[in-house]
């Protein structure tokens, strides 16, 4: 290779290397501020080596799995409650209005609001987070044993059980 | 050591030589990309089951996925050619990042809109500031920035420099795209297929996805051949061969018309 070419070569791979290093570090440093949302051990138990808790009144988005069998529904409203799991704590998060179509038990979701105590949050927005499988409704009954029924079917479903 | 390695890509160098490859190439590619993007698709959207909890929306994977791996391909592609055109001062180089960069801009857009329109019913919301989105908005501001740095000097050789440059740096965002989902908590889901583990995909979806996959990326090659053609024309339209090729194309259509 010419001198002039392997001038060339350096000086492009020292100023990428640079730059690629100072937007790596830069990442690095800002890594706790690109995380959508904490998790519920984050909330409780702290982030990173200073085990830094989000303070009561802060605005924050929350996502984990809902918890079976936690979803309380007001009768005369949208009002609905459910606890948020991933690997250990519980947190509970309330919410007033129509939850989006794949939002169900076992699901995770991510919900932003406000913390209202400890371990609770009001929420302002819930939204499902779904994961990376997929499959047609035979195997995942095969597989998961879930047997799942589109929300128009449900609903009817649920009419003619109301109506004898 | 390198001399030898490459010797066999020289005669490619040359313009005229490449505008006549690409020529014969891009019939073959543009065929094979319309049968297996029609093949991937109608398959895909017609024929494959639907899921199990998204239903019919999940299908927007077949155009969303394809054209999200390829926007990213066509970036490694373009950031290349500008490393061997700043290096090695390869004309034909250089102007394949020209001829690239619109292809993947588009390809991004696509990506980001089709994911915004299966976001709105299964998320909730068209857009989320997360890792994933935010690092593919970015990669469409890093492929119209080289657009824009190319064509903002007056002397054309100082634009396609500095956009090559950028162009370079630029790479550092693919492993961010690819690994936001993992070194970040993010809405967007993990990866189904590129990952070494077991695709969480059923067959049945699987194999439309591939192919559509293929398809993008024979589309993404025929384009490139296309606007290659049309970059090396464009630089080169003061060059004799260009000439000649010209008043042959004239000749032939004269007679034509006679």
């Amino acid at each position: 290779m010419n001198p002039r070419r392997q001038k060339r070569l350096v000086a492009v791979t020292a100023f990428v290397l640079l730059l690629g290093g100072a937007i790596g570090a830069m990442l690095y440093a800002l890594q706790q501020n690109i995380d959508l949302f904490y998790t519920p051990s984050q909330l409780i138990e702290g982030i990173g080596k200073d085990k830094v808790k989000p303070e009561v009144g802060q605005r924050l988005r929350i996502g984990g799995m809902v918890v079976k069998g936690s979803v309380r529904r007001a009768p005369e409203s949208l009002k609905v409650s459910f606890d948020l799991v991933d690997t250990g704590p519980i947190v509970t998060v309330e919410y007033e209005g129509i939850l989006p179509d794949l939002f169900r038990e076992g699901q995770g979701i991510v919900a932003q609001g406000v913390l209202v105590d400890a371990t609770t949050i009001l929420a302002s927005e819930v939204l499902a987070k779904h994961d990376e499988e997929y499959m047609p409704p035979e195997v995942a009954e095969a597989m998961k044993g879930i047997k799942h029924v589109p929300p128009s079917q449900l609903y009817k479903e649920s009419d003619k059980g109301q109506q004898p | 050591m390198w001399g030898s390695m490459f010797r066999w890509l020289d005669p490619y160098a040359k313009p005229e030589t490449l505008y006549h490859l690409c020529g014969r190439l891009l019939p073959y590619l543009m065929g094979l990309a319309l049968f297996t993007l029609l093949l991937g698709n109608i398959w895909g959207l017609a024929f494959s089951p639907a899921d199990y909890q998204q239903g019919d929306s999940y299908r927007i994977i077949y155009i969303h996925v394809p054209s999200a791996i390829w926007s990213m391909g066509a970036y490694s592609s373009m950031a290349i050619a500008a490393f061997i055109g700043l290096v090695w001062q390869i004309r034909v180089a250089q102007w394949a990042v020209l001829a690239i960069a619109p292809i993947g801009a588009v390809y991004t857009a696509i990506a980001l809109i089709t994911g915004a329109a299966w976001g709105k019913p299964m998320w909730g919301t068209w857009w989320v500031w997360d890792a994933r989105l935010t690092s593919e908005l970015v990669l469409l501001f890093l492929y119209l920035g080289v657009i824009a740095l190319a064509g903002a000097f007056s002397e054309a050789a100082r634009g396609i420099k500095v956009a090559s440059l950028l162009a370079i740096v630029g790479v550092v965002n693919l492993p961010i795209i690819h690994f936001s989902v993992e070194w970040w908590n993010t809405l967007h889901q993990g990866a189904t297929i590129t990952k070494f583990a077991k695709p969480s995909i059923d067959p049945s979806m699987l194999w439309p996805l591939l192919i559509s996959l293929l398809g993008f990326a024979l589309l993404l090659a025929a384009l490139t051949c296309l606007r290659l053609r049309s970059q090396i024309l464009i630089f080169e339209q003061h060059r004799p061969w260009v000439r000649q090729l010209v008043d042959a194309k004239g000749d032939s259509s004269q007679k034509e018309q006679n």
